[in-house]
């Protein structure tokens, strides 16, 4: 217990960040679940972060309530985005979304509300440690309450074979939006909660490489169940803090070693354990 | 959601279909009253699964109409006629192969107001002659002949009013094609009508009340099972015998 005390008072920013990410993840794993490899939740964070982010430095709005409409509004952004992709399947509709990532950042880039390419700074840091993991534990909850449901079975129906999911009468379409809206939603969250846990937002925060991180988090995890994406989340975020540690005890440079870690594992992690780490430890028991 | 029964026919009215240019289906009309079990027969390419995609709404027909009672079902997405009561198979097995044999029946109950209980997943295995083996394994893992069975279980599963079997018996060995027969009695007991798309004869004499006979998209006999068997133009389009 002390230990972890300890640790906490050294990287109580790191236990954040987790947090963070882990939401992300299962963000994620909501539309990877509809067989939808829509990657815009890097966006849909960064539209939510910024949003909340300007309701409180300009209009003083309390932390929920920029919390809410921000998960809001990334939501419905995420649902206008499913109807121009709705004929969009595998890798295209990765690009066509991985794109619409680039345009969300080229216009906080020159927006002067978002600050352009500097960003805003002094957001208030009220999104605290147990903030951040009640709305982690909320959508975790939330997402294992959903899986019981028939909009769970349509989800998989759709994963499985979109058109044999029309025979038993699923609405595909509206499948499909509704898992883009719901992980929407959730990375709206992220957004947020990452928006009020740093002192200030930059473009870059939200471009490819946090999409990427994202993604490298749930496939590692295993994206077909919450914990498979904490567990993700958790060693994409501790993995290069890990190697920057070995590099201050040894003095080592380790700096293209800590890439070169993650890139490992990700592939180990693909070649031996397709289905994530969580997914090993399920076949076991 | 759609009412969970319509008790009446699937009407058929001069249903033409083309791909392009190419007319796989010509003015077809047919009924196919509750509780009655009729076949469609043909050569390979005459049209058979074109009607049943009609039917199902994966294709729109060019001219004509189809209906279920008093709902038009031509001009409804694929789901809508799914959830009015038109249940289907597929010719080349179309299961949800990644998940299990009781989720794949569950899915089948999808447009019911509630989801099937362990036991009603049994129930329907027993109905297709699926009995005592593990339903929670994945369905792709399954023999072809009980693969087929499982997708008539998943489409049974939505207590529909007109199930579409595009040859079901296909791939099946001669026990599994005979224990059939009563598999699609049972259904058509319970006042579902059927359509049996079939090449294995003497599967459709036994269970058909009325047989349609289609070549080149259009219906060139029919009858009960004995009157199209004798017909010249059904023994010419089968025997090609057009000289
Ligand atoms: N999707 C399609 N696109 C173009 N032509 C098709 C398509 N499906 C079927 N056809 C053509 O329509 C005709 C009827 O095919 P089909 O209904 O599958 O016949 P059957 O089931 O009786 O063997 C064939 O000539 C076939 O080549
Ligand atoms: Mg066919």
């Amino acid at each position: 217990m002390n230990a972890l005390v300890d640790f906490y008072a050294k990287h109580s920013r790191l236990v954040d960040q987790i947090g963070v990410n882990a939401i992300m993840a299962l963000s994620l794993s909501v539309s990877l679940r509809a067989g939808q490899l829509a990657l815009a939740q890097a966006a849909f964070m960064g539209i939510a972060a910024y949003l909340s982010a300007i309701l409180s430095l300009n209009a003083h709005w309390p932390l929920l309530a920029s919390i809410a409409l921000a998960m809001l509004v990334s939501a419905l952004v995420a649902a206008l985005l499913a109807y121009p992709v709705r004929r969009l399947r595998g890798v295209f509709l990765a690009i066509a979304t991985i794109g619409f990532g680039e345009i969300v950042r080229v216009f906080a880039n020159n927006f002067s509300i978002t600050g352009g390419a500097e960003g805003l700074s002094g957001i208030p840091n009220d999104a605290t440690t147990p903030v951040i993991y009640v709305g982690l534990a909320l959508v975790a909850v939330a997402l294992f309450a959903l899986s019981r449901t028939k909009f769970a079975l349509a989800v998989s129906l759709v994963r499985e074979d979109e058109h044999a999911a029309r025979s038993v009468g699923v609405d595909v379409g509206a499948i499909r939006t509704l898992s883009l809206a719901l992980g929407g939603a959730i990375a709206g969250l992220g957004g947020a909660l990452y928006a009020h846990s740093n002192f200030f937002l930059t473009p870059a925060d939200f471009g490819f490489g946090r999409m990427e991180q994202i993604l490298v988090a749930c496939v590692i995890g295993g994206v077909t169940n919450a914990a498979g994406a904490v567990l993700g989340a958790g060693l994409i975020t501790l993995l290069p803090e890990i190697t920057r540690a070995v590099q201050a005890a040894t003095g080592a440079n380790v700096d293209f070693f800590r890439e070169l870690v993650t890139g490992v594992v990700l592939l180990g992690v693909i070649l031996f354990a397709p289905a994530g780490i969580s997914g090993l430890w399920r076949k076991r028991a | 959601m759609a009412q969970t029964r319509v008790n009446a026919g699937l009407d058929v009215a001069d249903v033409s279909v083309s791909y392009g240019g190419v007319a796989a289906l010509r003015g077809v009309t047919m009924r196919i009253g509750p509780g009655s079990i009729v076949g469609l027969i043909g050569p390979n390419g005459a049209g058979k699964t074109t009607l049943i995609n009609a039917v199902s709404g994966v294709v729109r027909p060019g001219t004509g109409t189809i209906s279920l009672g008093p709902l038009r079902l031509d001009r409804l997405p694929q789901h809508l006629v799914a959830r009015a009561g038109v249940a289907r198979t597929y010719q080349n097995i179309r299961l949800f192969g990644g998940l299990s044999v009781a989720d794949n029946v569950r899915a089948g109950a999808y447009r019911l107001r509630s989801p099937l209980s362990d036991e009603g997943v049994k129930e329907l295995l027993a109905r297709v002659a699926v009995h005592e083996f593990d339903v929670s394994r994945p369905a792709a893992s399954l023999p072809y002949g009980e693969q087929r069975r499982i997708e008539i279980a998943r489409a049974l599963a939505g207590t529909p009013s007109v199930m579409l079997l595009d040859e079901p018996a296909a791939g099946m060995n001669p026990r599994e094609s005979h224990e059939l027969r009563s598999v699609i009695r049972g259904i058509a007991q319970r006042g579902t009508g059927v359509l049996l798309v079939e090449h294995d004869m003497s599967l459709v004499s036994a269970v058909c009340d009325h047989v349609v006979v289609l070549n080149f998209g259009e219906t060139i006999a029919s009858g009960t099972p004995a009157q199209v068997a004798r017909d010249p133009a059904v023994v010419e389009a089968y025997l090609g015998t057009s000289a």
